[in-house]
């Protein structure tokens, strides 16, 4: 049992970098995971932890030298949001396709045009093809807890592979939760060393890091690195299993809230699952079988998993906090539909878009989807299959 | 380092089985930064920008490197090499790493006059302790001979090229080592592989500093600039010797102008051989030469009142 402290996400993302203590972090601020490089510098300044923080001018510049400082042979970790994500994702295929266990907090926030500072999926959701594991957490606890299981999961032999935890932007990471904080050393021991495979570093056995593959080669590349990636999924159960054991919080791949019944599912990531959670609390209390499936792992997606789970749903609705940009609709729903295809009993699926630049999505709009699912069961129709909450007028 | 049979000695960083052009002078001029950077005082790891460079001596499954090297991307050896410094700096201090290493990062003109720039700029500002070379080739040669920032007034390059009305490259050669001047680091250097035991020098003078180096070095190309393959070495001493390519130190702010030809020669013994600027020789085109010549005199002018001064900072 840790000690319970209030704190901000972004504050919960830094004393997790405090404890982990990783050799390098390189980072750039941007709004809103700003405060996290600033805490960790301040740490630093007062002596709480030794790594090397490498003050960086450009996020393309934090993943090129976290890339650097990785295939060097250490621990490295980094912060950011938005446009920053957006600068470096040359390089974040690059990190991954290098095998480098480089672990990435992401305030996730919507990307420009036209410029707006507040939290949505846009830019963890453009990363998706990147060959990162990707961890959603819903509060300050969850992106706390992830960074620790990252860092495990991503240095595991089996999957060398860089991961990031993302929380919503200004939505957790600008606001105070009370959570709790373990103590410094059973986080150190819960992490254990790293030992980096082929260090750039060891100067008695020479090795070439980044060398280009020609087609006969590439292609062996990319599915060694996917090997990995996948091997993610039982790795990410086992951490989560380990993390239960040490600190009595135990993860998964997703969360089943008042699943069991459920007739009505909500399947969504991040901080609106606290407000579907809520309103599933008082559709219950009215004797609807409300429930929630919160994906905690969207990269690798454990699309059998969750489609053995939705199969005994009567309707599901989808949210996604990205605009579908021309695709049937958004990634997560398109990712849940597409598993749902392998299922006998295949309920209706739908999807929304909600949240996007920071717009507000509360308990009314949640019960507003449940409404839309009881209507589709009701009626047999599927009126829209795509819809948004809480935009002015109505789509379509 | 007086004597050739004795760099002929020193273990080779480079080895051979790259794929460069022959008659390229990336690895020839590597091969003496290598030679240089062989002591026993300390290990050299060292890092690439993607180019010709970076591709013909790093193609899976094969390397040409019998050290250490890292290649990221195109735009950011600085960083990489920074972030390779920076967990060098890490492990050293938890006493993971006993043995005293030097940083070397490599790029051509592409990568650093003009995409790596702003990461070169960050990591010298920083003050990360490595030393950059800039195998300056003009151009971005890998791509094909396309105009950078360093492509000479009037070269012809295929996106500026020679045309009835216009006739290569309007603007002129950025001044790189003035800009990273600007960054008031300890030691920046220009030379020539055709001046070794002063390009050699150079290199173990950088290595030495406790800080950020740079040195810019003219790297002939073959095939971009249109010479015969075994005129590289002559084309970078034609360079030396009209004064296109000053070979000079800045230390500290100060300049000093490692050689001075005893004759100047015209720049168009340095142009004539060269097909990129074919067009120059041709009638009606006099103006071009003529204009070339007065911005090499510009420069070099330039460079001597400032050796004169011997003011530093």
């Amino acid at each position: 049992m840790g000690k319970k402290v209030a704190l901000t996400g972004n504050e919960a993302a830094a004393h997790a970098m405090r404890q982990i203590n990783p050799d390098v972090i390189a980072a750039f601020p941007i709004t809103p995971s700003t405060p996290i490089p600033q805490g960790v510098a301040q740490f630093i300044a007062d002596g709480k932890m030794d790594t090397e923080f490498v003050t960086v001018e450009s996020e393309h510049s934090a993943m090129s030298a976290c890339v650097g400082a990785a295939a060097a042979g250490g621990r490295v970790m980094t912060a950011t949001s938005a446009n920053g994500l957006a600068l470096m994702w040359e390089i974040l295929y690059i990190a991954s396709g290098s095998r480098l266990p480089i672990v990435t907090a992401i305030a996730a926030r919507a990307l420009s045009g036209p410029l707006n500072i507040h939290g949505d999926h846009s830019d963890v959701m453009g990363i998706r093809d990147a060959g990162w594991i990707e961890i959603a957490a819903e509060n300050s606890q969850e992106t706390y807890d992830g960074l620790i299981q990252a860092i495990k999961i991503a240095e595991n032999k089996d999957v060398m592979t860089p991961a990031t935890v993302f929380f919503d932007g200004f939505d957790i990471s600008h606001s105070i939760e009370i959570w709790e904080m373990e103590e410094d050393k059973k986080v150190k021991d819960f992490i254990g060393e790293y030992t980096p495979l082929y260090p750039l570093l060891n100067t008695k056995e020479p090795v070439t890091h980044g060398a280009w593959a020609p087609p006969d080669w590439y292609f062996e590349h990319r599915m060694n690195q996917l090997e990995g990636l996948l091997n993610a999924k039982e790795v990410v159960k086992q951490v989560g299993k380990e993390f239960g054991k040490e600190f009595g919080r135990e993860y998964g791949l997703f969360e089943e809230y008042k699943m069991d019944d459920a007739e009505y599912v909500i399947v969504a990531m991040g901080s609106v699952c606290g407000t579907t959670k809520d309103a599933i609390d008082s559709l219950r209390a009215q004797g609807v079988k409300a429930g929630l499936l919160k994906v905690r792992l969207f990269r690798p997606f454990p699309y059998q998993e969750i489609a053995e789970l939705l199969s005994n749903a009567k309707a599901v609705a989808v949210l996604d906090r990205v605009s579908p940009a021309g695709a049937q609709g958004g990634p997560l729903f398109t990712e849940v539909r597409s598993a749902l295809y392998d299922v006998n009993n295949r309920p209706p699926v739908v999807d929304y878009t909600y949240g996007l630049g920071g717009r507000d999505t509360q308990p009314k709009h949640i019960k507003s989807v449940y409404e839309a699912l009881m209507q589709i069961v009701n009626t047999g129709k599927v009126e829209k299959q795509f819809d948004c909450l809480n935009l002015r007028g109505t789509w379509g | 380092m007086a004597f050739l049979n004795e760099v002929a000695k020193k273990k080779e960083g480079l080895v051979n089985g790259h794929r460069l052009c022959p008659g390229c002078t990336h690895s020839i001029i590597v091969r003496q930064i290598m030679a240089a950077a062989e002591t026993e005082k300390y290990d050299i790891v060292a890092a690439s920008a993607t180019g010709c460079f970076e591709v013909s001596t790093g193609l899976y499954p094969y390397t040409s490197w019998n050290i250490p090297w890292i290649h990221n991307a195109f735009e950011n050896v600085a960083s990489t090499i920074s972030g390779v410094e920076a967990m060098y700096k890490a492990l050293k201090k938890k006493g993971k790493i006993d043995k005293d290493i030097r940083f070397i990062a490599i790029a051509s003109d592409g990568g650093t006059y003009d995409i790596g720039l702003q990461a070169l700029s960050g990591a010298i500002e920083r003050g990360h302790r490595f030393l950059y070379i800039c195998n300056d080739n003009n151009a971005y040669q890998n791509t094909g001979n396309q105009r950078s920032g360093a492509t000479p007034f009037a070269a012809n390059t295929t996106t500026s090229p020679n045309g009835s009305v216009i006739h290569g490259k309007t603007q002129s050669q950025k001044d790189i080592m003035s800009i990273l001047e600007g960054h008031h680091m300890k030691y920046l250097a220009q030379a020539s592989p055709s001046n070794w035991r002063d390009l050699m020098n150079k290199v173990k003078t950088a290595l030495d500093v406790d800080g950020p180096t740079y040195i810019n070095i003219i790297e002939p190309c073959t095939t971009g600039w249109g010479f015969p393959p075994d005129q590289a070495i002559n084309m970078a001493q034609l360079a030396v010797d009209t004064c296109v390519w000053p070979i000079y130190e800045v230390v500290e702010g100060k300049v000093k102008i490692n050689y001075k030809p005893k004759t100047k020669l015209p720049v168009e013994e340095y142009l004539k051989p060269q097909k990129r600027f074919a067009h120059i020789f041709k009638k009606g085109n006099e103006g071009l030469l003529e204009e070339f010549q007065a911005q090499i005199d510009r420069r070099w002018n330039w460079l001597l009142k400032r050796e004169e001064s011997g003011i530093g900072y």
